[in-house]
């Protein structure tokens, strides 16, 4: 890299047509490799995030066919179930370690996520899953809605503080670049799910079924596999992942609110189909090179476009993304691999 | 066809005028639903406060004994529902209006509020264009934001001493012209602008535009936006070690913003609000005690504001011995009174005289003005 | 046009004619009774008229051609912001109605067709989500514009849009006959917002039983199969997407007028929601489905207003849930519950062009084998 640090210049005419023809520098700025590394940090951390949630959508469309809309709904009514247990405990034994008291909240948001998993696909996608294409993307839409709605009622509009169990005080690994606890935990604890979760399909008896129900649900329920269990096994352990992925996303940001789900929600469905929808593998690709496009994005995008684009550009790059790979590779970055769909 | 619409339309018309004797309705238009929720019905408060002050007290408008009555509407802070709202309201025979919350719905609904003759004092929209737009009647009681963003610019610079400024705004009309403004200011007063990045009303991650900022090495950082994105906004920067001051409008001057960015929030936080403290306002300390006697909260942002903007309309009225808008409209022009917020007076655009701006910092849980 | 009778739900079987000139007299009537109940009743109905035009250029898209759109929005954002464009102080040009109309709706075309182009191949799913991408990219240009050339005005949006005017005639302006008499600007807005449905109406009934309509069918219910009787379904895709764009288009220049403001905040992903759910609602794949799900989900939140709060306050004593919360529950339940139980909407499309109830039961005798 040479020293200088000008990556473009933008004509401030541009900005101001009254302006002299000065020519202004768009800079990096001091630190580029300090930057750099924040960034690939920053784009991990909600990389992981989205990677989890798109697990659940891949592998709900790996076996169903079915883009479940409300599968970011169901993430954000995990986050506000664990912030309502932990408001609960803190009343009840205020001396709990903080720890214990996360551990507690996370089982309970998980348990309720599932349940509703469990309710969406018997009440609503069951009965439509031989109705025209349209109609299960539509319900799907309405319960996502639904959701939103009900938390609404329960939790209120108002963005709900979220308690911050693990410490966020920041880490410097290296001289310059920061980290904190709850990133490292989300980083890892994203890793360690997403392996679990591969370990089951591929390794499991279930995981088995699921992986042949995928291929093909007729010539499966032949083969004695209860499809209708195994559908809703799927949106079960998708479900108890959103969940997982609530509480890390709200303790980061150390905010929930009843809106909370549908953007990341998005976002996620286009990892999912970043990486190759189905694939599992895909998904956490896809989660991981989306939350760092973003981050880059958001980043450059104003030295790149030489200052004509900046960061209010920055909710672009995923419907951009989504629209391109649809477009050119509609198998994802992995393609669809057959043996490793679920 | 059309001769029944018109016999119709006389109709209704003549019975609107029959009505409407004692009582006076005034109006109150804020967004009662969605993420701003706690401000507008924070506004529709301050303004029934005022309502019910008023007629606890017993006003006599040209010798008759009247009795204020509020319509409270909700503009969802959405525009189209805003102009329906403001029709609702025109409809409803209001004889002023105290509202919108955002600008973005006070635009379009004055233009309604204009047909139908009635004057609009919003307590809390800063755009500089809301009164602009040569509307005869249209008045507010909250500094614009070329008086905020210009005080705030000048703070950043002269008071805080920063040399480095970098500025965020989240893409609303009202977090954009406030930012706009600020960035003004703090150019004309000999600092730099290091940065100009943009975030969104729904975001929550800011890591990667911070990041960007802090290879800036800003001494001030100054956010045009909401609470429910500063809070979360301050605790990012902490996480990324970015030191600078910390700079927002009215609109992260709230009890909310305290909650929501937590342990991040230190004595280098500092946000603006037009008009004086409401410690330092005239009534401020009796307006606090009263607010929470009635409604069981903390005064949010605008209640008293929207109080002065009630209470201004009634006193045009005693004066001009007149409910009717026509008749009291050249009173509020001229009106003049000491109210919560201080004077209240307008200038000839409809915007409040010397609106003045104060600087809270954060001290001991609470923002202290400085 | 019998297709418009099944709005009324008795008399349209029995009497196609006789509700026929239901449809009509209510048509007529509907903003006099309104402003019985307050001139902003008048303005919702306004309002409502041109959610029918966007429901009926939608319906165009999802219910004829089987392309599920929910980026439709934006076409309507373009038809807006041209108008506000040619006919605002923001550039200082101010075009008169007739040419924007045209210019409005070719630019919305155009941009159907750039959206139609690159989805060509794709179906169902994932048709969806890159309309709703579409959608969403189209807005946050709109929103920023502003930067570093002022084109859009960024979040501040477009104010002081020129009203309708119609060789002179200033709809905004209440129309003075006599001393006494005068008809106020909102109904004349309505009579003209009428016209433009009703031309659309008929254009789109026209249209339906064209060939191009016939090939459109052919082509929802299966493509292979339509492309093997020779329909060109390239040309059909973008046709639906051009022709459905131009209607939104053309609402949307007459709500920037109507308005007179337009900003970015109205053009979200929400309000595609909410036109795709009057057009499921109603029924897919039928005008008076479309026509009917527009006005009875336009009117709804405005009823909910007058009627949620007062009831709950002496049911309850005080407001459990507000309009909005109710709407938003509402809206959802329509969309899950319509889905299940009643598929086909409101008003079911005729069996003519409609196999999708037919396939569906054919599946479903399949699955139960």
């Amino acid at each position: 890299m040479t020293p200088r640090t000008v990556v473009g210049v933008m004509p401030a005419r541009l900005m101001d047509p009254t302006a002299a023809p000065d020519w202004r520098l768009v800079r990096l700025g001091k630190g580029i490799m300090e930057t750099l590394i924040q960034q690939l940090i920053n784009g991990l951390v909600i990389g992981s995030v989205y990677a989890l949630i798109a697990l659940g959508y891949t592998m709900v469309y790996g076996i169903l066919g079915l883009i479940n809309f409300a599968h970011g709904d169901v993430l954000m009514v995990g986050a506000l179930v664990a912030l309502q247990t932990m408001t609960f405990l803190m009343g009840m034994a205020p001396g709990m370690s903080p720890l214990v008291m996360l551990s507690i909240a996370l089982l309970v948001a998980i348990v309720v996520c599932m349940l509703l998993g469990f309710t969406m696909e018997r009440l609503a996608y069951r009965r439509l899953r031989n109705a025209p294409r349209l109609a299960p993307l539509i319900t799907a839409i309405g319960v996502s809605f639904l959701l939103q709605t009900i938390a609404m009622i329960i939790w209120g509009r108002n963005y709900h503080t979220y308690p911050q169990l693990i410490s966020t005080t920041p880490l410097q690994p290296i001289e310059g670049v920061f980290i904190t606890p709850v990133q490292i935990t989300i980083i890892f604890g994203s890793a360690a799910l997403m392996i679990g979760l591969l370990l089951l399909v591929n390794r499991t008896k279930i995981g088995r079924a699921m992986r042949a129900t995928a291929e093909n649900h007729r010539v499966a329920s032949l083969m004695g596999v209860d499809t209708n269990a195994v559908i809703a096994f799927t949106f079960v352990i998708g479900a108890g992942l959103a969940a997982v992925a609530g509480v890390m996303f709200a303790s980061n940001y150390g905010i929930a609110h009843y809106g909370m789900g549908f953007m990341p929600g998005l976002k996620a469905f286009t990892a999912a189909v970043l990486g190759g929808i189905g694939n599992l593998g895909g998904a956490m690709l896809g989660g991981i090179v989306l939350g760092v496009v973003e981050s880059f994005g958001a980043g450059y995008i104003e030295n790149l476009t030489f200052g004509f684009l900046n960061s209010s550009y920055q909710d672009i790059f995923a419907f951009l993304i989504l629209g391109l790979v649809l477009i050119f590779r509609p198998t994802g970055l992995l393609g669809e691999r057959v043996s490793d769909r679920a | 066809m059309k001769k029944t619409v018109v016999a119709f339309a006389i109709m209704s018309i003549g019975l609107g005028a029959a009505q409407a004797q004692e009582v006076v309705k005034l109006g109150s238009a804020a967004p009662l639903t969605g993420t701003i929720a706690h401000l507008g019905k924070d506004l529709e408060n301050g303004t029934r406060m005022a309502v019910e002050a008023l007629n606890a007290q017993g006003v006599t408008i040209g010798g008759k004994k009247v009795k204020f009555e509020l319509i409270g509407e909700d503009d969802q802070a959405d525009p189209r529902t805003g102009t329906t709202v403001a029709q609702r309201l025109v409809d409803a025979g209001v004889k002023g209006v105290v509202g919108h919350l955002n600008s973005g719905t006070s635009i379009p609904a004055s233009r309604i509020y204009d047909q139908g003759g009635i004057p609009q004092i919003s307590p809390a929209s800063t755009n500089p264009k809301l009164t602009q737009q040569n509307f005869k009647g249209v008045f507010r009681t909250i500094a614009n934001d070329v008086q905020q963003g210009g005080a705030l610019g000048k703070f950043a610079v002269k008071s805080l001493g920063a040399k480095k400024v970098a500025i965020i705004d989240d893409r609303t009309a009202y977090g954009q012209g406030l930012a706009d403004e600020t960035e003004k200011a703090v150019k004309a007063s000999g600092a730099q602008v290091v940065a100009r990045e943009f975030t969104t009303d729904k975001a929550t991650d800011f890591n990667a535009i911070l990041t960007k900022i802090r290879a800036t090495a800003p001494d001030v950082i100054f956010f045009g936006g909401m609470d429910a994105q500063a809070g979360p906004m301050l605790r990012q920067m902490k996480q990324l070690g970015i030191n600078a001051k910390f700079l927002t409008g009215d609109g992260g001057c709230s009890p909310e913003m305290i909650k929501l960015a937590g342990e991040a929030m230190s004595a280098s936080t500092y946000c603006s609000m037009a008009g004086l403290p409401l410690d330092k306002m005239p009534g401020g300390a009796a307006f606090r005690e009263q607010y929470k006697k009635r409604f069981g909260g903390e005064v949010q942002l605008y209640a008293p504001y929207a109080y002065d903007a009630a209470t201004a309309i009634v006193k045009a009225m005693e004066k001009a011995g007149s409910p009717e808008p026509s008749k009291y409209l050249p009173e509020l022009k001229k009106i003049n009174f000491n109210g919560v917020t201080g004077n209240v007076a307008f200038d000839d655009k409809g915007d409040i005289k010397e609106g003045a701006v104060t600087i809270y910092s954060f001290k001991d849980g609470n923002w202290v003005p400085m | 046009m019998n297709e418009l009778a099944a709005a009324i739900p008795w008399l349209g079987k029995r009497n196609p004619t006789a509700a026929r000139w239901l449809i009509l007299i209510i048509a007529l009537v509907a903003p006099v009774i309104a402003w019985q109940f307050g001139r902003s009743w008048v303005r919702i109905l306004d309002f409502a008229l041109l959610y029918m035009m966007l429901a009926m250029g939608l319906n165009l898209v999802v219910g004829f051609a089987g392309l599920l759109d929910l980026g439709y929005i934006a076409f309507y954002a373009v038809g807006a912001y041209t108008f506000a464009f040619l006919a605002s102080p923001h550039f200082d040009v101010h075009l008169p109605f007739w040419t924007i109309l045209p210019l409005g709706a070719g630019f919305a075309a155009m941009a159907g067709i750039m959206l139609g182009f690159p989805v060509l191949r794709l179906r169902g799913d994932y048709l969806a989500i890159v309309t709703l991408g579409f959608g969403e990219i189209v807005r946050i240009f709109m929103l920023n514009l502003n930067y570093p050339v002022n084109i859009t005005n960024g979040p501040q949006g477009i104010n002081m849009i020129d009203p309708i005017n119609l060789f002179g005639w200033d709809l905004s302006r209440n129309l003075q006959i006599g001393e006494n008499f005068s008809i106020n600007s909102l109904f004349l807005y309505y009579y003209f917002f009428l016209l433009a449905v009703a031309g659309s109406i008929v254009f789109v009934h026209r249209l339906q039983i064209s060939r191009v309509g016939r090939a459109w069918a052919a082509m929802r219910d299966d493509e292979l199969a339509a492309k093997a009787i020779g329909i060109n379904t390239r040309n059909m895709k973008l046709l639906a997407f051009s022709l459905g764009a131009t209607f939104g288009g053309l609402s949307g220049c007459l709500f920037g007028a109507f308005q007179g403001f337009v900003s970015p905040e109205s053009f979200s992903l929400m309000e595609s929601i909410a036109v795709l759910t009057m057009v499921v609602f109603g029924g897919m794949g039928n005008i008076a489905g479309a026509l009917v799900g527009a006005f009875v989900l336009a009117l709804l939140p405005e009823i909910l207003r007058d009627v949620a709060v007062p009831l709950q306050q002496t049911l309850f004593g005080h407001v459990l849930l507000d309009p909005e919360v109710l709407r938003m529950l509402l809206l959802s339940l329509a969309m899950i519950l319509m889905m299940l139980l009643r598929p086909a909407g409101l008003i079911p499309a005729r069996a003519r062009y409609s196999h999708d109830h037919h396939l569906s039961n054919k599946l479903k005798q399949e699955a139960a084998k």
